[in-house]
C-alpha cells in the first residue's frame, strides 16, 4: 500500500487545466489552411487525396471526408513546389452542420470557430451541466474508440465537465457514432438510437462516420441511419483527437 | 515439387507455385504439419476457384507455398481441421467466401456474414443458463456478440460471433489501394499494417527503401508496441479495480503517443509511412527530446509494474485466471503475444529476421509463460522494456544514416506493378503476425489482396481461456488479450 501511495505522490497532478486553450504540438495536422496565391495547378494534390476531400473548383477541403493524412500537403510541397495547402495545429474542428466542415480558400481559424458551432437553446438548457453519452462503434477501426477512451483519462479528464460515457442507452442523453456504419451494424445502431430516451442528441465522430471516409465506396456499408435521423454535431478527425472531441461537445452544450 | 520454399518479404511468380489436386494437397499439408499462415481462395474464372496455402516453418524461418485448383463442379473436400485443428478458422472462411465445403468440419459456422443464421452451441440442464452480450458492449469498444453458457457463476463455454465490423477491406484494396486504407484496417496497429502494405507494394514495384526509412519504420513499430502494451497494462489494472495502475499507465502511454505525434503529426503514426519510405524525418532536437521522454517512460512503467506485482490483492486476481495450456496454444494455432504468454515462442521479428536484428544486436530471451492473465501482464511488461531498449538502439543507429533520403519521392506510386506475381509480407505487430498477401494479374493490377490479423487465429483463445472461470472475470480475460474485431472482420 505504501508503494501505491508513493506512486501517487510521485505522479502528482497531470490534468490539462485549461482544456479550451490547451497547447498543441505544432506537428499536429488540424484545421487546413488554403491559399493558392500564385494560382498554381494543384491537380496532382487532388489526385493524392485518398477520399476526394480536396476539390479544386473552387479550392476547398471537406473536413468531413479528410483523413488528415497530409498527402496533399506533401505533394504540394515536393511536387508542385507550392505552399497552397497546409494544415495548422488548430484542434477545434467541430461543426453543427456538414456544410460548415468545408474549408475554403483564405478561411482563417477565427472565422471558422466563430461560425462552426451554432448554439441551440434547447440543447444548452438541458445538457449544459450533465451529458451522458452512449458510444456505438459501427465499423470503426478502434482508432476513434481509443481516442474516446483517452478523453476520460487523467490528462483530459472529461468527467469534470459532466460529460461521461455510460453503459446503457437507457441512461444516455445521446449517442456518439464512430465508423462508416457497416451493414451488419445498421440494425444495432438503429436499435440503440431508439432505446435512448428523448430529448436526445446524435454526435458523429471521425471521417468514417461523417461521410464514410476511406470506406465511402465500400459495398458493405449502409448509411440509411443518417437519412432518417438528424445529426447535432460533426467532429472531424482520423482519428478524432481528445481535445477536438471535448471542445466540440463543450461548444455544443455550453455558452 | 509439391511446395515452393521461400522467405518472408518475397515476390514469387504465380506460375512457379505448384498446383496440386485438393486430395494431394491435403495429404501434403498433413504430412508437412506446419503452422498455417494463409489459406485462401481466389476466383480463377469459369467458376473455378484456386486455393492458396502458405505454411510457416518458424524455426528455419521458411515459408512453404502451394495451391490447388477446384473445378466448377467441385464443391467439397475432406476437411483438414480434424487432423490439424489450427485450420478450423481458415476452412470456415474459405467455405464462407466460395461455398466449397470442408466435409466433416466440426465447427462449420459463419465467420463474417449470415449472423442471423449462426448455430449457437447449446447446453441442456436445469441449472444451465445463457448470458448474451453485445454486439454493443458496455464500454467504448468495437462490436461483437458473446454468448456464455453458464452454470451459476461458472462459464462452461463461450461462443463468440463476429462480423459486425465487416467493411469489405479486401475488395476495396483492389479498387483503391492506398496507405491510408491500410492504416484504417485496424486503428491500433496502424504502423504494422501500413508497413506490411508498403512492403508488399514496394516488392511489386521493385523499389528499394533506404536504410534510414527502414529504421524509422522499425522505430515506429516498437513505439506502437510499447504504447499499446502500456495502455493495456493500465486496462488490466482497471479491470481488477486497481485504479492507481489504470491512471499511471494511462498517463505514461500518453507520453509515448505524444512523441509519435511529434514524429508524424498523428498520435497513432498515421501518415508516417508511405510506399517507398517514410514521410517525416527526425532531426536531432526531436530525437534528443524523445530519448529523455522514453527514459521517463521506462522508469515509470518499471516502477508501477513492480508496485503492482508486489501487491498480493493484485496477484490474487491475475494468477491462474484465464489459463491456456501450452499444448492447447500449439494445437489451436495461436500466434503472437497470446501464444508467447502460453509458452509458445513465436515472434516473427526473430523467426523471420531482417538485417537489423543482427546489426542492432537485438537479443530475444524466451519468456516461458504459463498462460494465465498474470503471464500476459508480465509479458506485456517485458515487451515494453524490450521495445524501449530497441528504440534506444535505433536512435543510436540513426546517426549513421543522417544524409540518406527518407523516401523515393511521390512518383513511386505511379510505377507499374510486377505482372502475375504473388507477394507476401509478414510484420510482427503488437498482437502478433500481420500477414499481407497480394496477387497481380497479367496487366499488373491487383487481383487479390489477403490480410490476416493475428486475432483471426486468436479469437478462439478467449473462448478457451474463460472456461471454468467466473463470468465476472471475463472482462479481465478479454482485456489481457485485447483482440481486434476490425482486423478479424475486415
Amino acid at each position: 500500500m505504501f508503494d501505491t501511495l508513493k506512486s501517487r505522490i510521485y505522479q502528482g497532478q497531470q490534468f490539462i487545466k485549461d482544456i479550451e486553450n490547451a497547447p498543441m504540438r505544432e506537428q499536429f495536422r488540424g484545421l487546413p489552411v488554403l491559399k493558392n496565391a500564385c494560382g498554381q495547378d494543384l491537380t496532382k494534390c487532388a489526385q493524392a487525396c485518398p477520399t476526394g476531400a480536396l476539390s479544386l473548383e473552387p479550392l476547398s477541403i471537406d473536413m468531413g471526408k479528410c483523413t488528415f493524412c497530409g498527402a496533399c500537403q506533401n505533394v504540394c510541397k515536393n511536387v508542385c513546389n507550392s505552399d497552397a495547402i497546409s494544415f495548422s495545429n488548430s484542434y477545434k474542428l467541430s461543426a453543427t452542420s456538414a456544410d460548415r466542415l468545408i474549408i475554403t480558400e483564405n478561411m482563417t481559424k477565427e472565422e471558422f470557430e466563430k461560425t462552426a458551432i451554432k448554439v441551440r437553446k434547447e440543447i444548452t438548457s438541458i445538457f449544459s451541466k450533465s451529458l451522458k453519452l452512449r458510444q456505438v462503434s459501427a465499423g470503426g477501426c478502434n482508432g476513434c474508440e481509443m481516442e474516446l477512451n483517452a478523453c476520460s483519462n487523467c490528462n483530459f479528464d472529461m468527467g469534470r465537465f459532466g460529460i461521461d460515457f455510460v453503459a446503457s442507452p437507457r441512461h444516455a442523453d445521446g449517442i456518439v457514432i464512430t465508423g462508416p456504419v457497416t451493414k451488419n451494424m445498421a440494425y444495432a445502431l438503429e436499435d440503440c438510437y431508439k432505446s435512448v430516451p428523448a430529448p436526445k442528441i446524435v454526435i458523429v465522430c471521425g471521417a468514417c462516420a461523417i461521410s464514410g471516409g476511406i470506406y465511402q465506396n465500400s459495398t458493405e456499408i449502409d448509411r440509411e441511419f443518417f437519412e432518417k435521423h438528424p445529426v447535432d454535431l460533426y467532429i472531424p478527425g482520423c482519428p478524432v483527437h481528445p481535445l477536438t472531441f471535448i471542445n466540440g461537445v463543450l461548444g455544443l452544450i455550453r455558452k | 515439387m509439391n511446395w515452393l520454399k521461400t522467405k518472408n518479404n518475397t515476390k514469387l511468380n504465380l506460375s512457379d507455385i505448384p498446383e496440386l489436386r485438393m486430395g494431394d494437397l491435403r495429404k501434403e499439408i498433413i504430412s508437412l504439419n506446419k503452422r498455417p499462415v494463409a489459406f485462401f481462395g481466389k476466383d480463377w474464372g469459369l467458376g473455378r476457384v484456386k486455393l492458396f496455402v502458405v505454411l510457416a516453418d518458424d524455426k528455419a524461418g521458411e515459408l512453404y507455398v502451394s495451391s490447388a485448383l477446384f473445378a466448377a463442379d467441385e464443391k467439397a473436400y475432406e476437411c483438414i481441421t480434424n487432423e490439424i485443428p489450427s485450420f478450423h478458422i481458415f476452412e470456415r472462411e474459405f467455405y464462407e467466401d466460395f461455398g466449397i465445403e470442408p466435409l466433416n468440419h466440426p465447427w462449420l459456422k459463419p465467420v463474417r456474414r449470415n449472423q442471423d443464421k449462426y448455430p449457437f452451441f447449446e447446453m441442456q440442464g436445469e441449472e444451465v443458463h445463457q448470458v448474451g452480450v453485445g454486439p454493443i458492449h458496455a464500454g467504448v469498444i468495437e462490436p461483437g456478440h458473446f454468448r456464455f453458457m453458464c452454470n451459476g457463476e461458472t462459464v462452461y463455454h463461450l461462443e463468440i460471433m463476429l462480423g459486425y465490423q465487416h467493411r469489405g477491406v479486401e475488395e476495396l484494396m483492389l479498387t483503391q489501394p492506398s496507405n491510408q486504407l491500410a492504416e484504417s484496417v485496424c486503428g491500433d496497429s496502424v504502423i504494422a499494417y501500413n508497413t506490411a502494405f508498403s512492403q508488399v507494394m514496394e516488392l511489386l514495384k521493385g523499389v528499394n527503401v533506404s536504410d534510414k526509412a527502414q529504421l524509422i519504420r522499425k522505430l515506429a513499430l516498437e513505439m506502437e508496441r510499447a504504447a499499446i502494451h502500456i495502455g493495456d497494462l493500465g486496462a488490466i489494472a482497471g479491470d481488477i479495480a486497481y485504479l492507481m495502475g489504470a491512471s499511471v499507465f494511462g498517463v505514461t502511454r500518453t507520453l509515448v503517443i505524444n512523441t509519435m505525434l511529434e514524429f508524424s503529426g498523428s498520435r497513432f503514426g498515421r501518415g508516417l509511412i508511405t510506399t517507398g519510405g517514410v514521410n517525416f524525418d527526425l532531426d536531432d532536437e526531436k530525437i534528443e527530446r524523445a530519448i529523455k521522454t522514453f527514459a521517463k517512460v521506462e522508469k515509470d512503467v518499471d516502477r508501477m509494474a513492480k508496485t503492482m506485482l508486489k501487491n498480493s490483492t493484485v496477484m490474487s486476481r491475475l494468477e491462474k485466471t484465464g489459463t491456456i495450456s501450452t499444448e492447447r496454444a500449439i494445437e489451436a494455432g495461436f500466434v503472437g503475444m497470446a501464444a508467447r504468454a502460453a509458452g509458445v515462442e513465436l515472434d516473427s521479428r526473430f523467426d523471420f529476421p531482417d538485417k537489423w536484428i543482427k546489426e542492432l544486436d537485438i537479443e530475444n530471451k524466451p519468456f516461458n509463460g504459463v498462460g494465465d492473465v498474470n503471464s500476459r501482464f508480465k509479458l506485456r511488461y517485458k515487451e515494453v522494456m524490450q521495445s524501449l531498449s530497441i528504440i534506444r538502439k535505433i536512435f543510436e543507429k540513426l546517426k549513421e544514416f543522417k544524409n540518406e533520403p527518407i523516401n523515393c519521392g511521390y512518383e513511386v506510386m505511379n510505377k507499374e506493378n510486377a505482372k502475375d506475381a504473388f507477394v507476401i509480407s509478414i510484420v510482427e505487430g503488437w498482437r502478433g503476425e500481420v500477414v499481407h498477401i497480394a496477387l497481380t494479374d497479367g496487366s499488373g493490377a491487383l487481383s487479390k489482396y489477403k490480410i490476416k490479423d493475428p486475432s483471426f487465429n486468436n479469437w478462439f483463445v478467449l473462448a478457451l481461456a474463460v472456461r471454468n472461470n467466473g463470468i465476472s472475470d471475463f472482462p479481465l480475460c478479454n482485456k489481457s488479450f485485447n483482440l481486434s474485431y476490425c482486423g478479424n472482420d475486415l
